[in-house]
Protein backbone atom coordinates (compact mmCIF):
# COMPACT_ATOMS: atom_id res chain seq x y z
CA UNK A 1 0.00 0.00 0.00
CA UNK A 2 0.92 3.34 -0.66
CA UNK A 3 0.07 6.14 1.46
CA UNK A 4 -0.07 8.86 -1.05
CA UNK A 5 -3.46 8.17 -1.77
CA UNK A 6 -6.40 9.33 0.45
CA UNK A 7 -7.85 6.49 3.02
CA UNK A 8 -11.55 5.48 1.42
CA UNK A 9 -11.45 7.42 -1.84
CA UNK A 10 -13.12 4.31 -4.04
CA UNK A 11 -12.30 4.65 -7.71
CA UNK A 12 -12.47 1.43 -10.25
CA UNK A 13 -13.84 -1.56 -9.03
CA UNK A 14 -10.73 -3.45 -10.50
CA UNK A 15 -8.49 -0.96 -7.79
CA UNK A 16 -7.22 -2.42 -4.50
CA UNK A 17 -9.57 -1.49 -1.78
CA UNK A 18 -8.63 1.11 0.12
CA UNK A 19 -11.70 1.13 2.81
CA UNK A 20 -11.81 3.33 5.95
CA UNK A 21 -10.54 0.32 9.17
CA UNK A 22 -13.14 0.16 11.86
CA UNK A 23 -12.62 2.41 14.86
CA UNK A 24 -11.67 1.09 18.18
CA UNK A 25 -12.33 3.56 20.53
CA UNK A 26 -12.33 0.96 23.87
CA UNK A 27 -9.12 -0.34 22.90
CA UNK A 28 -7.37 3.08 23.05
CA UNK A 29 -9.26 3.38 26.54
CA UNK A 30 -7.86 -0.05 27.16
CA UNK A 31 -4.05 1.13 25.99
CA UNK A 32 -4.22 4.38 27.76
CA UNK A 33 -4.93 2.29 31.67
CA UNK A 34 -2.12 0.22 30.68
CA UNK A 35 -0.14 2.77 30.32
CA UNK A 36 -0.73 4.95 33.51
CA UNK A 37 -0.33 1.63 35.54
CA UNK A 38 3.18 0.82 33.42
CA UNK A 39 4.59 4.34 34.63
CA UNK A 40 3.62 4.19 37.83
CA UNK A 41 5.16 0.43 38.24
CA UNK A 42 8.44 2.02 36.73
CA UNK A 43 8.48 5.08 38.54
CA UNK A 44 8.42 2.82 41.63
CA UNK A 45 11.04 0.58 40.67
CA UNK A 46 13.72 3.33 39.91
CA UNK A 47 12.59 5.53 42.55
CA UNK A 48 11.89 2.99 45.64
CA UNK A 49 15.13 1.65 47.34
CA UNK A 50 13.81 -1.03 48.26
CA UNK A 51 14.05 -2.96 45.44
CA UNK A 52 17.90 -2.61 45.77
CA UNK A 53 19.07 -2.55 42.51
CA UNK A 54 22.60 -1.59 43.13
CA UNK A 55 22.92 -4.39 45.74
CA UNK A 56 21.36 -6.86 42.31
CA UNK A 57 23.71 -5.51 40.20
CA UNK A 58 26.60 -5.87 42.61
CA UNK A 59 25.85 -9.75 43.02
CA UNK A 60 24.33 -11.08 39.62
CA UNK A 61 27.56 -12.02 38.40
CA UNK A 62 29.04 -13.16 41.63
CA UNK A 63 30.94 -16.36 41.58
CA UNK A 64 28.59 -18.42 43.57
CA UNK A 65 25.69 -16.70 41.72
CA UNK A 66 27.03 -17.84 38.62
CA UNK A 67 27.76 -21.09 39.52
CA UNK A 68 24.35 -21.55 40.78
CA UNK A 69 23.04 -20.70 37.32
CA UNK A 70 25.45 -23.92 35.87
CA UNK A 71 24.26 -26.00 38.58
CA UNK A 72 20.34 -25.21 37.85
CA UNK A 73 21.17 -25.00 33.46
CA UNK A 74 23.04 -28.68 34.14
CA UNK A 75 19.72 -30.22 36.17
CA UNK A 76 17.34 -28.65 34.10
CA UNK A 77 18.93 -30.33 30.98
CA UNK A 78 20.02 -33.49 32.24
CA UNK A 79 16.83 -34.41 34.12
CA UNK A 80 14.57 -33.45 31.29
CA UNK A 81 17.09 -36.09 28.96
CA UNK A 82 16.58 -38.67 31.79
CA UNK A 83 13.17 -37.46 32.03
CA UNK A 84 12.40 -37.73 27.47
CA UNK A 85 14.51 -41.21 27.30
CA UNK A 86 12.35 -42.70 29.91
CA UNK A 87 8.89 -41.42 28.88
CA UNK A 88 9.64 -42.73 25.74
CA UNK A 89 10.45 -46.14 27.05
CA UNK A 90 7.35 -45.92 29.45
CA UNK A 91 4.75 -44.62 26.77
CA UNK A 92 5.94 -47.47 24.58
CA UNK A 93 5.88 -50.34 27.26
CA UNK A 94 2.26 -49.09 28.46
CA UNK A 95 1.09 -49.07 24.41
CA UNK A 96 2.59 -52.85 24.45
CA UNK A 97 0.22 -55.48 23.99
CA UNK A 98 1.60 -57.53 26.66
CA UNK A 99 -0.14 -56.32 30.13
CA UNK A 100 3.15 -57.14 32.34
CA UNK A 101 4.57 -54.54 30.08
CA UNK A 102 1.37 -52.17 30.09
CA UNK A 103 0.88 -52.53 33.57
CA UNK A 104 4.18 -51.96 35.29
CA UNK A 105 4.29 -48.86 33.08
CA UNK A 106 0.85 -47.45 34.40
CA UNK A 107 2.41 -48.32 37.95
CA UNK A 108 5.35 -46.23 37.70
CA UNK A 109 3.17 -43.35 36.81
CA UNK A 110 0.90 -43.99 39.20
CA UNK A 111 3.41 -43.44 41.57
CA UNK A 112 5.65 -40.70 40.26
CA UNK A 113 2.83 -38.59 39.07
CA UNK A 114 0.47 -38.99 41.89
CA UNK A 115 3.05 -38.18 45.02
CA UNK A 116 4.37 -34.04 44.82
CA UNK A 117 7.97 -33.59 43.61
CA UNK A 118 9.18 -32.03 46.66
CA UNK A 119 8.15 -35.37 48.62
CA UNK A 120 9.89 -37.32 46.05
CA UNK A 121 13.29 -35.28 46.06
CA UNK A 122 13.15 -35.52 50.30
CA UNK A 123 12.52 -38.91 49.51
CA UNK A 124 15.87 -39.55 47.41
CA UNK A 125 17.43 -37.14 50.13
CA UNK A 126 16.52 -39.73 52.99
CA UNK A 127 17.67 -43.12 50.61
CA UNK A 128 21.23 -42.04 50.97
CA UNK A 129 21.04 -40.77 54.46
CA UNK A 130 19.18 -44.44 54.91
CA UNK A 131 21.61 -46.42 52.89
CA UNK A 132 24.77 -44.54 54.13
CA UNK A 133 26.68 -48.17 52.67
CA UNK A 134 26.26 -50.32 50.05
CA UNK A 135 27.66 -53.62 50.15
CA UNK A 136 27.89 -56.81 47.63
CA UNK A 137 28.53 -59.77 48.64
CA UNK A 138 26.69 -62.45 49.39
CA UNK A 139 23.42 -62.09 51.60
CA UNK A 140 23.38 -62.21 55.04
CA UNK A 141 27.43 -64.12 54.16
CA UNK A 142 30.86 -61.96 54.33
CA UNK A 143 30.63 -58.39 52.78
CA UNK A 144 33.04 -58.64 49.61
CA UNK A 145 32.61 -55.01 48.36
CA UNK A 146 30.74 -51.58 50.13
CA UNK A 147 30.63 -48.45 48.75
CA UNK A 148 29.91 -44.98 51.08
CA UNK A 149 26.78 -43.82 49.32
CA UNK A 150 27.61 -39.98 50.00
CA UNK A 151 30.59 -40.69 47.01
CA UNK A 152 28.44 -43.00 45.17
CA UNK A 153 25.10 -41.25 45.01
CA UNK A 154 26.02 -37.69 45.62
CA UNK A 155 23.22 -35.03 45.88
CA UNK A 156 23.33 -34.19 42.58
CA UNK A 157 22.60 -37.56 41.43
CA UNK A 158 20.01 -37.91 43.88
CA UNK A 159 18.46 -34.24 42.64
CA UNK A 160 18.48 -36.14 39.25
CA UNK A 161 17.13 -39.02 39.97
CA UNK A 162 14.40 -37.03 41.55
CA UNK A 163 13.26 -34.81 39.06
CA UNK A 164 13.83 -37.29 35.83
CA UNK A 165 11.48 -39.70 37.11
CA UNK A 166 9.18 -37.78 38.11
CA UNK A 167 9.70 -35.66 34.43
CA UNK A 168 9.58 -39.37 32.97
CA UNK A 169 5.89 -39.98 34.20
CA UNK A 170 4.30 -36.65 32.87
CA UNK A 171 6.88 -36.89 29.71
CA UNK A 172 5.39 -40.74 29.03
CA UNK A 173 1.61 -39.55 28.77
CA UNK A 174 2.94 -36.67 26.81
CA UNK A 175 4.71 -39.08 24.37
CA UNK A 176 2.05 -41.38 24.45
CA UNK A 177 -0.85 -38.91 23.12
CA UNK A 178 1.85 -37.92 20.55
CA UNK A 179 2.22 -41.68 19.34
CA UNK A 180 -1.83 -41.81 19.41
CA UNK A 181 -1.85 -39.02 17.45
CA UNK A 182 -0.43 -40.69 14.30
CA UNK A 183 -2.66 -41.73 11.68
CA UNK A 184 -3.08 -45.95 11.46
CA UNK A 185 -2.15 -45.81 8.26
CA UNK A 186 1.54 -44.65 8.55
CA UNK A 187 2.27 -47.75 10.71
CA UNK A 188 0.18 -49.80 8.08
CA UNK A 189 2.54 -48.63 5.10
CA UNK A 190 5.91 -49.40 7.01
CA UNK A 191 4.88 -52.67 8.28
CA UNK A 192 3.93 -53.30 4.79
CA UNK A 193 7.02 -52.26 3.50
CA UNK A 194 9.12 -55.05 5.64
CA UNK A 195 9.65 -52.75 8.59
CA UNK A 196 9.90 -54.34 12.25
CA UNK A 197 7.83 -52.69 15.43
CA UNK A 198 10.87 -51.18 16.36
CA UNK A 199 11.59 -49.73 12.52
CA UNK A 200 8.13 -48.29 12.40
CA UNK A 201 8.57 -46.44 15.65
CA UNK A 202 11.62 -45.47 14.99
CA UNK A 203 11.58 -43.58 11.67
CA UNK A 204 7.83 -43.26 10.86
CA UNK A 205 5.91 -42.89 13.99
CA UNK A 206 8.00 -41.08 16.60
CA UNK A 207 9.19 -38.24 14.30
CA UNK A 208 5.62 -37.71 13.49
CA UNK A 209 4.43 -37.74 16.73
CA UNK A 210 6.81 -35.24 17.83
CA UNK A 211 4.98 -32.40 16.63
CA UNK A 212 2.58 -33.50 19.04
CA UNK A 213 5.19 -33.90 21.66
CA UNK A 214 7.69 -30.95 21.61
CA UNK A 215 4.87 -27.89 22.28
CA UNK A 216 4.35 -29.42 25.69
CA UNK A 217 8.05 -30.41 26.08
CA UNK A 218 8.88 -26.98 25.63
CA UNK A 219 6.50 -26.35 28.57
CA UNK A 220 8.09 -29.14 30.45
CA UNK A 221 11.49 -27.62 30.58
CA UNK A 222 10.53 -24.36 31.57
CA UNK A 223 8.66 -25.75 33.79
CA UNK A 224 11.61 -27.80 34.89
CA UNK A 225 14.14 -24.87 35.10
CA UNK A 226 11.92 -23.44 37.92
CA UNK A 227 11.41 -27.03 39.58
CA UNK A 228 14.52 -27.05 40.04
CA UNK A 229 14.58 -24.52 43.06
CA UNK A 230 13.20 -27.33 45.04
CA UNK A 231 16.31 -29.42 45.17
CA UNK A 232 16.48 -27.75 48.61
CA UNK A 233 14.72 -31.13 50.11
CA UNK A 234 17.84 -33.50 49.49
CA UNK A 235 19.08 -31.10 50.13
CA UNK A 236 21.22 -30.01 47.32
CA UNK A 237 22.50 -26.38 47.80
CA UNK A 238 24.84 -25.44 44.93
CA UNK A 239 21.63 -24.51 43.13
CA UNK A 240 20.71 -21.09 41.73
CA UNK A 241 17.49 -19.53 44.26
CA UNK A 242 19.68 -21.54 47.61
CA UNK A 243 22.36 -19.54 46.50
CA UNK A 244 20.82 -16.36 46.01
CA UNK A 245 18.87 -16.47 49.59
CA UNK A 246 22.08 -17.35 51.29
CA UNK A 247 23.67 -14.57 50.01
CA UNK A 248 20.27 -12.57 50.84
CA UNK A 249 20.30 -13.67 54.48
CA UNK A 250 23.69 -12.94 54.86
CA UNK A 251 23.62 -9.13 54.14
CA UNK A 252 19.62 -8.94 55.67
CA UNK A 253 18.47 -8.57 52.22
CA UNK A 254 16.72 -11.54 50.75
CA UNK A 255 14.11 -9.67 48.86
CA UNK A 256 16.75 -7.85 46.16
CA UNK A 257 18.09 -11.23 46.06
CA UNK A 258 14.92 -13.37 45.38
CA UNK A 259 14.60 -10.76 42.80
CA UNK A 260 17.91 -11.26 41.29
CA UNK A 261 16.89 -14.66 40.69
CA UNK A 262 13.80 -14.51 39.20
CA UNK A 263 16.02 -12.22 36.77
CA UNK A 264 18.24 -15.09 36.42
CA UNK A 265 14.74 -17.33 35.34
CA UNK A 266 13.64 -15.58 33.59
CA UNK A 267 16.45 -14.79 31.51
CA UNK A 268 17.01 -18.18 30.50
CA UNK A 269 13.31 -19.22 30.81
CA UNK A 270 13.54 -17.00 27.61
CA UNK A 271 16.13 -18.19 25.69
CA UNK A 272 14.29 -21.35 25.96
CA UNK A 273 11.21 -19.84 24.54
CA UNK A 274 13.53 -19.26 21.59
CA UNK A 275 15.14 -22.34 20.96
CA UNK A 276 10.86 -23.64 21.41
CA UNK A 277 10.07 -21.85 18.09
CA UNK A 278 12.54 -23.05 16.33
CA UNK A 279 12.38 -26.68 17.48
CA UNK A 280 8.80 -27.02 16.51
CA UNK A 281 9.32 -24.96 13.24
CA UNK A 282 11.95 -27.78 12.49
CA UNK A 283 8.97 -30.84 13.44
CA UNK A 284 6.28 -28.93 11.35
CA UNK A 285 8.32 -30.15 8.27
CA UNK A 286 5.60 -31.52 5.93
CA UNK A 287 2.64 -30.95 8.06
CA UNK A 288 2.20 -27.38 6.56
CA UNK A 289 2.87 -26.42 2.98
CA UNK A 290 5.06 -23.94 3.46
CA UNK A 291 6.44 -22.61 6.85
CA UNK A 292 6.21 -18.90 8.01
CA UNK A 293 9.22 -16.88 7.94
CA UNK A 294 10.85 -16.76 11.02
CA UNK A 295 10.71 -13.14 12.98
CA UNK A 296 14.67 -13.14 11.54
CA UNK A 297 13.56 -13.65 8.52
CA UNK A 298 10.72 -11.23 8.57
CA UNK A 299 13.10 -8.75 9.72
CA UNK A 300 15.47 -9.47 7.22
CA UNK A 301 12.97 -8.98 4.02
CA UNK A 302 12.10 -5.99 5.78
CA UNK A 303 15.22 -4.25 5.74
CA UNK A 304 16.16 -5.52 2.48
CA UNK A 305 13.29 -4.26 0.65
CA UNK A 306 14.09 -0.98 2.20
CA UNK A 307 10.64 -1.40 4.31
CA UNK A 308 8.47 -1.67 1.27
CA UNK A 309 5.38 -3.83 1.58
CA UNK A 310 4.47 -6.21 -0.87
CA UNK B 1 -11.12 -81.38 4.87
CA UNK B 2 -8.77 -81.42 7.78
CA UNK B 3 -6.05 -79.45 8.45
CA UNK B 4 -3.44 -81.69 7.44
CA UNK B 5 -5.28 -82.72 3.82
CA UNK B 6 -5.25 -78.48 3.34
CA UNK B 7 -1.80 -78.45 3.65
CA UNK B 8 -1.20 -81.55 0.78
CA UNK B 9 -2.15 -78.48 -1.38
CA UNK B 10 0.80 -78.34 -3.15
CA UNK B 11 2.33 -75.02 -4.72
CA UNK B 12 2.47 -74.88 -8.28
CA UNK B 13 5.42 -73.17 -9.81
CA UNK B 14 3.50 -70.98 -12.04
CA UNK B 15 1.08 -69.77 -9.57
CA UNK B 16 1.93 -66.21 -7.00
CA UNK B 17 -0.44 -66.40 -4.77
CA UNK B 18 -2.97 -69.10 -3.74
CA UNK B 19 -5.83 -69.19 -1.59
CA UNK B 20 -6.98 -71.97 -0.41
CA UNK B 21 -10.37 -72.13 2.20
CA UNK B 22 -9.47 -68.83 3.42
CA UNK B 23 -11.39 -67.99 6.46
CA UNK B 24 -10.87 -64.62 9.03
CA UNK B 25 -12.99 -63.46 11.77
CA UNK B 26 -12.94 -60.22 13.11
CA UNK B 27 -14.45 -61.30 16.82
CA UNK B 28 -17.61 -63.14 15.83
CA UNK B 29 -17.85 -61.23 12.52
CA UNK B 30 -17.21 -63.79 9.91
CA UNK B 31 -15.86 -61.54 7.47
CA UNK B 32 -13.98 -64.53 4.99
CA UNK B 33 -16.35 -67.63 4.87
CA UNK B 34 -13.40 -69.77 2.88
CA UNK B 35 -11.97 -67.67 -0.11
CA UNK B 36 -10.48 -69.72 -3.26
CA UNK B 37 -8.43 -67.62 -5.16
CA UNK B 38 -5.25 -68.15 -7.42
CA UNK B 39 -3.38 -65.18 -8.98
CA UNK B 40 -0.31 -67.06 -11.41
CA UNK B 41 3.04 -65.71 -11.87
CA UNK B 42 3.02 -62.28 -14.27
CA UNK B 43 -0.99 -61.86 -13.75
CA UNK B 44 -3.16 -59.29 -13.33
CA UNK B 45 -6.08 -60.05 -11.10
CA UNK B 46 -8.99 -57.91 -10.51
CA UNK B 47 -11.59 -57.70 -7.62
CA UNK B 48 -14.70 -56.03 -7.57
CA UNK B 49 -17.64 -56.73 -5.01
CA UNK B 50 -19.99 -54.53 -2.64
CA UNK B 51 -18.75 -52.68 -0.14
CA UNK B 52 -18.31 -54.86 3.01
CA UNK B 53 -17.52 -57.96 1.57
CA UNK B 54 -14.10 -58.67 2.55
CA UNK B 55 -12.22 -57.74 -0.34
CA UNK B 56 -9.88 -55.35 1.80
CA UNK B 57 -9.51 -58.20 4.26
CA UNK B 58 -8.54 -60.48 1.98
CA UNK B 59 -5.45 -58.59 0.67
CA UNK B 60 -4.27 -57.32 3.68
CA UNK B 61 -4.40 -61.47 4.46
CA UNK B 62 -2.42 -61.83 1.91
CA UNK B 63 0.91 -60.01 3.05
CA UNK B 64 -0.44 -60.78 6.88
CA UNK B 65 -1.56 -57.53 8.09
CA UNK B 66 -3.88 -59.93 8.53
CA UNK B 67 -3.95 -63.06 10.30
CA UNK B 68 -6.04 -65.93 8.71
CA UNK B 69 -8.07 -68.32 11.42
CA UNK B 70 -7.98 -71.43 8.83
CA UNK B 71 -7.42 -72.47 5.73
CA UNK B 72 -4.19 -71.87 3.59
CA UNK B 73 -2.39 -69.10 1.65
CA UNK B 74 0.31 -69.29 -0.27
CA UNK B 75 2.53 -66.47 -1.94
CA UNK B 76 5.34 -67.39 -4.46
CA UNK B 77 5.19 -71.17 -2.70
CA UNK B 78 5.68 -70.42 0.92
CA UNK B 79 2.76 -70.03 3.36
CA UNK B 80 2.20 -66.89 4.62
CA UNK B 81 2.94 -65.88 8.39
CA UNK B 82 3.02 -70.00 9.27
CA UNK B 83 6.00 -72.45 9.03
CA UNK B 84 5.51 -76.10 8.31
CA UNK B 85 7.40 -78.23 10.59
CA UNK B 86 6.91 -81.73 10.21
CA UNK B 87 3.38 -81.54 10.31
CA UNK B 88 2.23 -79.31 12.30
CA UNK B 89 2.03 -75.59 11.59
CA UNK B 90 4.38 -73.01 13.43
CA UNK B 91 3.62 -69.34 13.76
CA UNK B 92 6.54 -67.19 12.18
CA UNK B 93 7.77 -64.51 14.32
CA UNK B 94 7.37 -61.12 13.37
CA UNK B 95 11.28 -60.77 11.69
CA UNK B 96 10.39 -63.58 9.59
CA UNK B 97 7.01 -62.17 9.09
CA UNK B 98 8.60 -58.80 7.96
CA UNK B 99 10.96 -60.92 5.85
CA UNK B 100 8.31 -61.82 3.55
CA UNK B 101 6.28 -58.54 3.58
CA UNK B 102 9.59 -57.63 1.82
CA UNK B 103 9.01 -59.02 -1.56
CA UNK B 104 5.29 -57.82 -1.34
CA UNK B 105 4.40 -54.50 -2.36
CA UNK B 106 1.26 -52.57 -1.01
CA UNK B 107 -0.46 -49.79 -2.44
CA UNK B 108 -3.63 -48.26 -0.34
CA UNK B 109 -6.46 -46.48 -0.99
CA UNK B 110 -5.71 -43.19 0.82
CA UNK B 111 -1.97 -43.26 0.05
CA UNK B 112 -0.29 -43.52 3.56
CA UNK B 113 2.98 -41.80 2.70
CA UNK B 114 5.22 -40.41 4.95
CA UNK B 115 3.94 -36.87 5.30
CA UNK B 116 7.74 -36.08 6.99
CA UNK B 117 9.56 -37.08 4.50
CA UNK B 118 10.38 -36.09 0.77
CA UNK B 119 9.05 -37.78 -2.52
CA UNK B 120 12.22 -39.14 -3.05
CA UNK B 121 12.48 -39.82 0.91
CA UNK B 122 9.50 -41.71 1.31
CA UNK B 123 10.98 -43.77 -1.43
CA UNK B 124 14.19 -44.28 -0.29
CA UNK B 125 12.81 -45.69 2.67
CA UNK B 126 12.25 -48.89 1.98
CA UNK B 127 15.93 -49.85 1.23
CA UNK B 128 17.45 -47.42 3.70
CA UNK B 129 15.34 -48.65 6.82
CA UNK B 130 14.32 -52.26 6.02
CA UNK B 131 18.05 -53.20 3.66
CA UNK B 132 19.69 -50.81 5.48
CA UNK B 133 21.54 -49.61 2.45
CA UNK B 134 23.21 -46.35 2.39
CA UNK B 135 21.08 -43.27 1.10
CA UNK B 136 23.29 -42.23 -1.67
CA UNK B 137 23.42 -45.61 -3.25
CA UNK B 138 19.69 -45.58 -3.56
CA UNK B 139 19.40 -42.07 -4.42
CA UNK B 140 19.67 -42.92 -8.37
CA UNK B 141 17.34 -45.51 -8.44
CA UNK B 142 14.51 -43.48 -6.56
CA UNK B 143 15.12 -40.79 -8.95
CA UNK B 144 14.03 -43.64 -11.80
CA UNK B 145 11.41 -45.04 -10.03
CA UNK B 146 9.83 -41.33 -9.69
CA UNK B 147 10.40 -40.63 -13.57
CA UNK B 148 9.32 -43.99 -14.21
CA UNK B 149 5.67 -42.76 -12.85
CA UNK B 150 5.99 -39.46 -14.48
CA UNK B 151 7.36 -37.11 -10.95
CA UNK B 152 10.95 -37.06 -11.43
CA UNK B 153 11.15 -33.55 -11.16
CA UNK B 154 8.91 -33.58 -7.74
CA UNK B 155 11.60 -35.31 -6.02
CA UNK B 156 11.98 -32.95 -3.36
CA UNK B 157 8.29 -31.70 -2.61
CA UNK B 158 6.93 -33.23 0.71
CA UNK B 159 3.28 -35.06 -0.09
CA UNK B 160 1.30 -32.48 1.35
CA UNK B 161 2.84 -30.72 -1.52
CA UNK B 162 1.83 -32.69 -4.05
CA UNK B 163 -1.84 -33.54 -5.44
CA UNK B 164 -3.96 -37.00 -4.72
CA UNK B 165 -3.08 -38.51 -7.90
CA UNK B 166 0.74 -37.58 -7.33
CA UNK B 167 0.91 -39.19 -3.94
CA UNK B 168 -0.20 -42.37 -4.88
CA UNK B 169 2.11 -42.60 -7.70
CA UNK B 170 4.80 -41.80 -5.44
CA UNK B 171 3.26 -44.62 -3.37
CA UNK B 172 3.77 -46.81 -6.06
CA UNK B 173 7.37 -45.87 -6.38
CA UNK B 174 7.89 -46.48 -2.84
CA UNK B 175 6.40 -50.54 -3.06
CA UNK B 176 8.30 -50.80 -6.12
CA UNK B 177 11.19 -49.60 -4.75
CA UNK B 178 11.42 -52.82 -2.54
CA UNK B 179 11.60 -54.42 -5.98
CA UNK B 180 8.75 -57.03 -4.80
CA UNK B 181 7.50 -59.97 -6.63
CA UNK B 182 3.93 -59.14 -5.88
CA UNK B 183 1.79 -55.44 -6.01
CA UNK B 184 -1.16 -55.37 -4.39
CA UNK B 185 -3.64 -52.26 -4.31
CA UNK B 186 -6.35 -52.11 -2.51
CA UNK B 187 -8.63 -49.15 -4.24
CA UNK B 188 -5.73 -47.41 -5.27
CA UNK B 189 -7.95 -44.46 -7.10
CA UNK B 190 -10.96 -44.33 -5.35
CA UNK B 191 -9.97 -41.55 -3.01
CA UNK B 192 -8.78 -39.61 -6.26
CA UNK B 193 -11.00 -36.57 -8.21
CA UNK B 194 -11.70 -38.12 -11.48
CA UNK B 195 -9.65 -36.26 -13.73
CA UNK B 196 -6.08 -37.69 -11.88
CA UNK B 197 -7.74 -41.35 -12.33
CA UNK B 198 -5.99 -41.72 -15.39
CA UNK B 199 -2.70 -40.98 -14.47
CA UNK B 200 -2.52 -43.46 -11.87
CA UNK B 201 -4.55 -46.10 -14.06
CA UNK B 202 -1.75 -45.43 -16.53
CA UNK B 203 1.22 -46.35 -14.53
CA UNK B 204 -0.40 -49.57 -13.42
CA UNK B 205 -1.25 -50.20 -16.74
CA UNK B 206 2.58 -49.86 -17.76
CA UNK B 207 3.32 -52.05 -14.83
CA UNK B 208 1.29 -54.82 -15.58
CA UNK B 209 2.71 -54.83 -19.18
CA UNK B 210 6.12 -54.81 -17.68
CA UNK B 211 5.31 -58.43 -16.25
CA UNK B 212 4.37 -57.16 -12.40
CA UNK B 213 1.73 -59.85 -10.46
CA UNK B 214 -0.76 -57.40 -9.18
CA UNK B 215 -3.71 -58.02 -7.53
CA UNK B 216 -5.97 -55.07 -7.98
CA UNK B 217 -9.54 -54.53 -6.18
CA UNK B 218 -11.02 -51.62 -7.72
CA UNK B 219 -14.32 -50.08 -8.51
CA UNK B 220 -12.61 -48.92 -12.49
CA UNK B 221 -14.47 -52.04 -14.59
CA UNK B 222 -12.99 -50.65 -17.61
CA UNK B 223 -9.30 -50.96 -16.24
CA UNK B 224 -10.57 -54.66 -15.10
CA UNK B 225 -11.60 -55.50 -18.08
CA UNK B 226 -8.71 -53.99 -20.11
CA UNK B 227 -5.69 -54.71 -18.11
CA UNK B 228 -7.02 -57.58 -16.16
CA UNK B 229 -5.92 -61.10 -16.72
CA UNK B 230 -8.74 -62.62 -14.45
CA UNK B 231 -11.65 -60.98 -12.72
CA UNK B 232 -12.67 -62.09 -8.89
CA UNK B 233 -15.95 -61.48 -6.89
CA UNK B 234 -15.90 -61.19 -3.79
CA UNK B 235 -19.22 -61.00 -2.02
CA UNK B 236 -20.01 -61.70 1.76
CA UNK B 237 -16.68 -63.19 2.46
CA UNK B 238 -16.54 -66.00 -0.97
CA UNK B 239 -15.68 -65.54 -4.27
CA UNK B 240 -18.97 -65.58 -5.45
CA UNK B 241 -17.83 -65.31 -9.08
CA UNK B 242 -14.43 -66.02 -11.08
CA UNK B 243 -13.30 -65.85 -14.68
CA UNK B 244 -12.10 -63.57 -17.57
CA UNK B 245 -12.81 -60.44 -17.33
CA UNK B 246 -14.44 -59.60 -20.85
CA UNK B 247 -16.46 -63.13 -20.30
CA UNK B 248 -17.39 -62.52 -17.05
CA UNK B 249 -18.55 -58.48 -17.41
CA UNK B 250 -20.30 -59.56 -20.93
CA UNK B 251 -21.89 -62.77 -19.23
CA UNK B 252 -22.14 -63.26 -15.25
CA UNK B 253 -22.70 -66.78 -14.24
CA UNK B 254 -24.13 -65.77 -10.63
CA UNK B 255 -27.20 -63.25 -10.10
CA UNK B 256 -25.29 -61.63 -7.51
CA UNK B 257 -22.60 -60.59 -10.05
CA UNK B 258 -25.63 -59.37 -12.37
CA UNK B 259 -27.14 -56.85 -9.56
CA UNK B 260 -23.94 -55.56 -8.66
CA UNK B 261 -23.22 -54.79 -12.02
CA UNK B 262 -26.25 -53.23 -12.58
CA UNK B 263 -25.41 -50.75 -10.05
CA UNK B 264 -22.12 -50.10 -10.87
CA UNK B 265 -22.02 -50.04 -14.99
N1 LIG C 1 -9.95 -54.49 11.92
C1 LIG C 1 -11.25 -54.84 11.87
N2 LIG C 1 -11.93 -55.09 13.00
C2 LIG C 1 -13.24 -55.44 12.96
N3 LIG C 1 -13.94 -55.56 11.83
C3 LIG C 1 -13.33 -55.32 10.67
C4 LIG C 1 -11.96 -54.94 10.62
N4 LIG C 1 -11.60 -54.76 9.33
C5 LIG C 1 -12.71 -55.02 8.60
N5 LIG C 1 -13.74 -55.36 9.40
C6 LIG C 1 -15.10 -55.74 8.93
O1 LIG C 1 -14.95 -56.68 7.93
C7 LIG C 1 -15.93 -56.50 6.92
C8 LIG C 1 -15.26 -56.49 5.58
O2 LIG C 1 -14.47 -55.32 5.48
P1 LIG C 1 -13.53 -55.02 4.24
O3 LIG C 1 -12.83 -53.75 4.55
O4 LIG C 1 -12.71 -56.20 3.94
O5 LIG C 1 -14.59 -54.80 3.09
P2 LIG C 1 -14.35 -54.30 1.60
O6 LIG C 1 -14.89 -55.34 0.71
O7 LIG C 1 -12.94 -53.91 1.40
O8 LIG C 1 -15.28 -53.03 1.53
P3 LIG C 1 -15.03 -51.59 0.85
O9 LIG C 1 -15.39 -51.73 -0.60
O10 LIG C 1 -16.00 -50.70 1.56
O11 LIG C 1 -13.61 -51.21 1.07
C9 LIG C 1 -16.69 -55.24 7.26
O12 LIG C 1 -17.92 -55.62 7.80
C10 LIG C 1 -15.85 -54.58 8.30
O13 LIG C 1 -16.65 -53.93 9.23
MG1 LIG D 1 -11.90 -51.99 1.24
Amino acid sequence: MSTDQTEGTHKKPTEPIQAVPVRHPGRWIGVGVIAIFAAMFVNSLLTNPNWGWPLIGEWIFSPPILKGVGVTLLLTFLAMLLGLALGVLIAIMRLSPNPVMSGSAWVFVWVFRGTPVYVQLFLWGSIIALYQRISLGIPFGPEMISFDTKTLIPAFVAALLGLGLNEAAYMSEIVRAGILSVDEGQEEAATALGMSRLQTLRHIVLPQAMRVIVPPTGNETISMLKTTSLVIAIPLTTELFFQAQVIGNRLFQPFPMAIMASIWYLALTSVLMVGQYYIERYYAKGAMRELPPTPIQKLKARLGRGGDDE
Amino acid sequence: MSRKDDLLVKPKPDVMVEAVEVHKSFGRNEVLKGINFEVKTGEVACIIGPSGGGKSTFLRCINHLEKIDAGQLSVAGELIGYKLKGEKLHEMKDKEVAAQRRSIGMVFQRFNLFPHMTAAENVMAGPVVVQRRNKNEVRDRAQELLTKVGLGDRGNAYPMQLSGGQQQRVAIARALAMDPELMLFDEPTSALDPELVGDVLDVMRQLAQSGMTMVVVTHEIGFAREVGDTLGFIADGVVADFGPPKELLANPNSERLKAFLAKVL
